[in-house]
């Protein structure tokens, strides 16, 4: 339980308590008008307070949909490249790559009928009509299999209606619940017994570009060649050039992964004016996030793993050619694997000489 | 500030008897093992004291060359920076500050790192209006006129954004202090209390909760409690002493101290009293905490105790070699002030308290120091925060233990960097 709420918050009457009989007001400021109050006040809360008039059925909802909200957030919902998924992920939350949409973690309609109509479409929000925000609602709830597609929405029957996850959310208790363990006298010396390193950065190498941090540990290097660790204070050593991560494939690998990629070309181009086809293009794919080929229309298995964090490195590239359904079940590439670790290998290699 | 106002405050004797102990213990000190500590003879007399320079000699800009002065062209480097594959678009994306650049406790302005849902809205200050509405005696609009007639305050804050250090929960990803915990500033902020301003309008008895809403085209929205509104948030006008920037929500930002950036509504054009939280989509689809078993907290708003080592990092090696060598960082608590700072060298087996300086506020960013002669051998650098309601920076594995790694927001966890023998820092996680 939050301190706060803890110390009577949400008791009826703690206002009361909060707010003694402080100074009397200035007099700055005017009266809001109702006009002006009724064009700001859009919020709706789960209670179904503050919604307009109207309705809006699936059908009418989908054609909305389509024209305005399915270029980023996919025909079925599924979320194009890095746009939200708005429909799919029951029963994923305890996975390793949850995917939290409206059907899956959102507790109440009211946020989706709030959102839409306060920030919907991106780029031109409040455009729609009560109408039309009642239709999107509608269409949203069918992709999330809450309805059937003759269903309607409306502000009367809005009060009906509870998504699937409503109680899965509970009131912050870390203080409760972790504070008692972080809250312990810190050990000083000897605080365990030894400390290996498990996990670096540098393997995913998703960091963005910083030039002069570059600049920076190339010198270091520079340095500590030069000196041989001595007196840095003696030395202005040259910057050198980072050397490229690729470079370490040898020219027999790259040549035998092109020989293997042969059985890639069917559905996958690489090299220049590689376009998308059957699958996404593949230049640059190390050290991309997986599903985000712009234009390629992913499975939400894959833009999924994406959003949960796979990168596509060289581990785990050779990881996910080896078993593809196996790797990531539901993902739509239809290719058996390739089972000998070396050709994998050999595979990546020849992948990572097309950097974009 | 000097070291008797900012250095005794703290349990465990005196830090230069600590710092020894701690030395000795991790193997690093000795005589024989400190190196080029003395003044270095050089081999030949520095042109760049012997000839007279063109700065010394010719005349330079002179004054209103740059009537809003900028950063030395030297300090090119010192910028906000993105990373392009979280997000799909600038308009709806963050980027980080640069805080491996900076020193001291105030973040500049034109660093601060930048959130927008929808991207910045740009609104004149005679069009600014701000409105009050709901379970209130008077609902009333204001200017920024008006605003400026209220009394005014002044206090420093830190921001930090929920998901800072969120790209981490699974493991080390990012290689730089600025990436993985950038979404953070520290300003002044001037302005007027939620506490002067609700009571212009006079919040009915019933009035528990006040929905905070921008005039961006995101209209970003979020519930807060009112004892919360009345404790210490502000409406601010000014950071740093200047007008808000454009980003960070020109003319009118909220203040919610010690909580989320998400609720710290920007370009803030109204709030409405009322009895219930809204649960709108930034306080259900987004900043909830989802657990390993499926469920998620709501309303974790606090940000707890953390800290971070901000030099040497994987952005800013050790570029001078063996010897005196000074680690500095970042430590801040939503809870209150910071009490202490523990340095490690070695990984978090050994720890010694590090050395506050400049002025200590409440939930704002808090500068150590720690200063050690450097061997040269490998090190593993790691910060831990301690705020005076005794709360310790928990290590990653201890906050993985409770929450699992798909909490996406809230890690605090102790960030360690290996600092290798030729200076280079990395971003690792440790046993």
């Amino acid at each position: 339980m939050s301190r706060f709420l803890k110390s009577g918050l949400l008791c009826a009457g703690a206002a009361l308590v909060a707010l003694p009989a402080i100074a009397q007001s200035s007099g700055l400021g005017r009266a809001a008008l109702p006009e002006e109050v009724a064009a700001w006040d859009i919020d709706i809360r789960p209670d179904g307070a503050g919604l307009p008039d109207g309705s809006g059925d699936v059908w009418t909802g989908e054609e909305l949909y389509e024209a305005q909200c399915a270029h980023c957030h996919g025909t079925f919902g599924e979320g194009m490249g890095s746009w939200p998924m708005l429909a799919g992920g029951q029963g994923s939350l305890t996975h390793e790559h949850p995917q939290k949409t409206i059907g899956s973690y959102w507790p109440y309609l009211s946020t989706v009928w709030d959102y839409v109509n306060r920030a919907m479409p991106y780029g031109a929000a409040q455009s729609l009509t009560p109408d039309e925000v009642y239709a999107i609602t509608a269409y949203l709830m069918y992709l999330n299999d809450l309805v059937d597609d003759d269903f309607e929405l409306s502000r009367d029957n809005f009060g009906d209606i509870r998504l699937p996850n409503e109680d899965g959310f509970y009131l912050d208790d870390r203080v409760a619940l972790e504070w008692p363990v972080f809250t312990q006298a810190p050990c000083m010396s000897d605080c365990k017994p030894d400390v290996q390193v498990t996990m670096r950065a540098a393997v995913l190498d998703v960091t963005p570009d910083d030039p002069t941090a570059d600049a920076r540990r190339a010198q270091a290097r520079a340095m500590a060649a030069a000196s041989g660790g001595g007196d840095a204070a003696a030395s202005t050593p040259e910057v050198e050039p980072d050397e490229e991560a690729s470079a370490a494939h040898s020219p027999e690998l790259i040549a035998q992964g092109e020989s293997l990629y042969r059985a890639c070309r069917s559905c996958h181009q690489v090299g220049d004016g590689a376009r998308n086809s059957v699958g996404p293009v593949l230049n640059g794919i190390l050290g991309r996030v997986a599903g985000r080929v712009e234009g390629f229309r992913y499975s939400p298995a894959l833009t999924g793993a994406g959003d949960a964090g796979l990168i596509w490195t060289e581990d785990t590239v050779s990881d996910f050619i080896a078993d593809p359904r196996g790797y990531l079940p539901r993902n739509r590439m239809s290719y058996a694997g390739l089972r000998d670790a070396d050709e994998r290998r050999a595979l990546v290699a020849y992948l990572s000489t097309y950097s974009e | 500030m000097s070291e008797e106002l900012t250095g005794g405050a703290s349990a465990g004797g005196s830090g230069a008897t600590n710092r020894r102990g701690f030395l000795r213990g991790a193997g690093l000190a000795g005589a024989g093992l400190v190196v080029g500590t003395g003044a270095v003879r050089a081999a030949s007399p520095d042109p760049l004291i012997t000839d007279v320079q063109p700065w010394a000699q010719f005349l330079g800009d002179g004054v209103d060359a740059a009537p809003y002065g900028k950063p030395s062209r030297h300090e090119a480097h010192v910028i906000r920076r993105n990373v392009e594959w979280l997000t799909a678009d600038t308009s709806s994306s963050v980027n980080f500050t640069p805080i491996h650049e900076l020193d001291g406790i105030i973040t500049p302005n034109g660093v601060c790192f930048e959130r927008h849902h929808a991207g910045v809205a740009d609104i004149a200050p005679q069009d600014y209006r701000l409105m009050i509405n709901g379970l209130v005696d008077r609902e009333l609009v204001f200017t920024l006129q008006d605003l400026l007639r209220l009394p005014r305050e002044n206090h420093v804050y830190f921001l930090e954004c929920a998901a800072n250090s969120g790209m981490e929960w699974r493991g080390a990803q990012l290689n730089g202090a600025q990436f993985t915990h950038g979404m953070i500033h520290n300003c002044m902020y001037t302005g007027v209390t939620l506490r002067t301003l609700l009571n212009e309008a006079g919040v009915k008895p019933q009035g528990s909760w006040l929905l905070a809403e921008g005039a961006d085209a995101s209209a970003m929205s979020r519930s807060i409690p009112m004892e919360k509104a009345l404790d210490d948030c502000m409406i601010a006008f000014k950071m740093n002493g200047e007008a808000l920037r454009p980003e960070q929500g020109y003319p009118v930002r909220l203040i919610v101290p010690g909580w989320e950036g998400n609720m710290w509504v920007k370009w803030l054009r109204r709030l409405e009293v009322g009895d219930a939280p809204w649960h709108h989509r930034e306080e259900t689809s987004k900043y909830t905490d989802l657990l390993a078993d499926g469920r998620a907290r709501r309303f974790t708003w606090e940000m707890h105790a953390k800290s971070v080592i901000t030099n040497p990092s994987p952005q800013a090696p050790i570029l001078h070699g063996h010897g005196p060598t000074v680690i500095t960082g970042l430590a801040w608590s939503g809870v209150g002030k910071i009490a202490r700072v523990d340095v490690s060298l070695d990984g978090g087996r050994n720890w010694a308290q590090a050395r506050l300086s400049g002025p200590s506020f409440d939930k704002s960013l808090h500068r150590f120091y720690f200063e050690f002669d450097w061997d040269g051998r490998d090190l593993l650098l790691q910060s831990r925060a301690i705020d005076e309601a005794g709360y310790v920076q928990p290590t990653k594995s201890a906050l993985r233990d409770f929450r699992g790694v798909s909490s996406v927001y809230h890690n605090n966890g102790i960030q360690t960097w290996h600092v290798h023998s030729n200076g280079e820092a990395e971003n690792v996680e440790v046993s």
